[in-house]
């Protein structure tokens, strides 16, 4: 059995993903004496992102296949299924991305793979392998063993690792392409970008977050009021755009926009990781929820356990009052 | 065109406290309020937008305790014809793998277009069961499906990556879809349709076991403290004082 570690590159136009990096940093430290680290590069025309690979891997197994240009699930499974059996790498790690949650769960039952989801650790435990991974929105941790198998998959939830300085020099080995005939049952068409809105939540300095807590569409004006007297902007988390009671253009999260602000204030907001993605790094950040458990408290610099029905207003009234 | 959607009962959690039990392998279930899975809502009524479209009977699949029978209603009521609950003996140690191929088991028979189900579940968040269950019935699959169209044997479906970008795809039928919250407006069940739902047949499949993965839960805890807000103690209008003092001070008011 080998002891070797692969990380799965994740690109898109071109680009390797911040997650990549993060995933080869945290192999590095996984990786025993006897094993090595690996890139896996799918990818047509490979040339700019072999060199930004190179020093984080001992070797890149490098497939380049104009049928990879565009991630494609389908492409994926044919290639990696051929080069893991072949391989035999121990542990296998790739992103819970949207790279990664559309091909692993597949690619690990037709590989017979234990395998372990949106996982914020993984680590050796006298070798035996274990992940941790959060349940019930970020409420509950769990520890998950895997074994039985000659290798493991493990996809890792962005940001739980910090990407790190290597200076490794990763040997290229350039893989044939196992593709043969081309898929048609499932093509890729295009990228389309999101439509813009009104409001640019981005360049807000101050951005009101407004989640699930809001209960219903007609509390949304008491907010939109409260922002204004702030000197902000509204935004939301996932649930409240979903309903359609903001629009998708003010979403904060991994799926929406990303914000930094000098103050974001989360009301009614638990702080799902998707959201948090993208707050964190708003420079003071204020949370305000029922919930004294509430994972947004984590991240947020002060914190007001409450209802926000309460506390906004009376916020609001001081804001107002100071303002004078 | 037929259609199955892959639905789960889960407990509401998203403003209550999480609580673990003695085994430390389980939540404390009893005080919650349960309810059908927020992203299997979604997949449901896309589900029933497509057979309003296209002539065709939605049948929907569950993996559950007896509750469950709770949800299946509930999409009974909206417009499903059928309903299968399936209760292995081994619920309690049940996997993502194993509960694919009880629900391909179920469904290969069926001769469905398309099987669409939610894209994460509320409560163990894996989200496996749709893409593995494509793998077992050996069809395509898209995940985190925002947009859907369909026509002839083709569906146009649009994916949600990072950053509000989409991906758009072609997919030949039958395949699996796993559904994004906010693709469309789920509806509420009519009282009319939960009457009708009464007559509805919920076939139950029960005394089986399926082995999954090896990939075993040995522990749930209490994430660590770690980094934690201050907390302004006191009732709405103290604490708001005191945080405007705070942003005052910062030059943020």
């Amino acid at each position: 059995m080998t002891k070797d570690i692969f990380v799965i590159v994740e690109h898109r136009k071109g680009e390797i993903r911040d997650i990549t990096f993060e995933l080869l940093t945290k192999g590095a430290e996984l990786k025993k004496e006897q094993g090595k680290l690996y890139a896996v590069l799918l990818g047509f025309q490979n040339k700019k992102m072999l060199d930004k690979l190179k020093p984080f891997a001992d070797s890149i197994l490098d497939i380049d296949d104009e049928r990879l240009k565009d991630f494609n699930a389908e492409y994926y499974q044919i290639v990696l299924s051929h080069l893991l059996s072949e391989k035999k790498p121990y542990v296998t790690l790739l992103g819970q991305t949207a790279f990664g949650i559309d091909f692993a769960p597949s690619l690990a039952i037709a590989l017979d793979m234990p395998y372990s989801s949106d996982c914020i650790n993984v680590e050796f435990d006298n070798d035996r392998l274990f992940t941790e991974r959060q349940i019930y929105g970020g409420k509950i941790n769990t520890r998950v063993l895997l074994s039985g198998n000659w290798g493991y998959m493990v996809s890792v939830r962005p940001g739980s690792f910090a990407a790190g300085e290597m200076k490794l020099e990763a040997e290229v080995t350039n893989m044939v392409s196992p593709l043969k005939e081309e898929v048609d049952y499932r093509r890729f068409v295009q990228y389309v970008e999101a439509v813009k809105g009104e409001v640019d939540i981005t360049q807000a300095e101050i951005v009101i977050g407004v989640g699930r807590g809001i209960k219903e569409e007609q509390n949304i004006a008491m907010m939109e009021d409260f922002a204004k007297s702030m000197g902000g902007v509204l935004a939301c988390s996932r649930p409240v755009a979903d309903a359609g009671w903001l629009s998708k253009d003010r979403q904060v999260g991994s799926s929406g926009k990303t914000v930094k602000p000098k103050l974001y204030i989360a009301c009614g907001i638990s702080g799902a990781f998707q959201h948090i993605m993208g707050m964190k790094n708003a420079d003071t950040i204020v949370a305000i929820n029922k919930d004294p458990n509430a994972p947004i408290f984590s991240v947020a610099n002060y914190g007001i356990v409450g209802d926000l029905f309460q506390v906004v207003p009376k916020l609001q009234e001081k804001v107002i009052d100071l303002k004078e | 065109m037929n259609i199955a959607v892959c639905i789960k009962r889960v407990p509401e959690t998203a403003e209550a406290a999480v609580n673990i039990d003695s085994t430390e392998k389980q939540i404390i279930e009893d005080k919650f309020v349960f309810d059908i899975n927020e992203a299997d809502n979604y997949a449901l009524e896309e589900a029933l937008l497509l057979s309003e479209k296209e002539e065709g009977e939605i049948t929907l699949f569950t993996v559950g305790p007896k509750e469950s029978d709770e949800v299946l209603k509930m999409g009974l009521a909206k417009g499903a014809v059928k309903g299968v609950r399936i209760t292995p003996e081994n619920l309690e140690t049940l996997d993502t793998y194993a509960t694919a191929k009880l629900l391909a088991e179920q469904i290969k028979e069926g001769n469905f277009d398309i099987i669409l189900t939610g894209c994460i579940s509320n409560d163990f968040g894996n989200s496996q069961v749709g893409v593995m269950l494509a793998e077992i019935l050996g069809i395509p699959h898209a995940t985190l499906v925002i947009k859907m169209e369909v026509e002839n044997e083709t569906a146009t479906v649009w994916r949600e990556l990072e950053g509000g970008l989409l991906e758009e795809l072609k997919v030949k039928l039958p395949s699996v879809f796993t559904i994004q919250t906010g693709i469309n407006e789920p509806r509420y069940a009519s009282i009319l349709g939960i009457r009708r739902a009464a007559q509805k047949e919920i076939k139950v499949i029960e005394n089986i076991t399926v082995e999954g993965m090896k990939a075993e839960v040995v522990k749930m805890y209490y994430p660590p403290a770690g980094k934690r807000a201050e907390i302004l103690e006191g009732g709405a209008e103290e604490v708001s004082g005191k945080l405007c003092e705070i942003l005052k001070g910062k030059g943020l008011l």
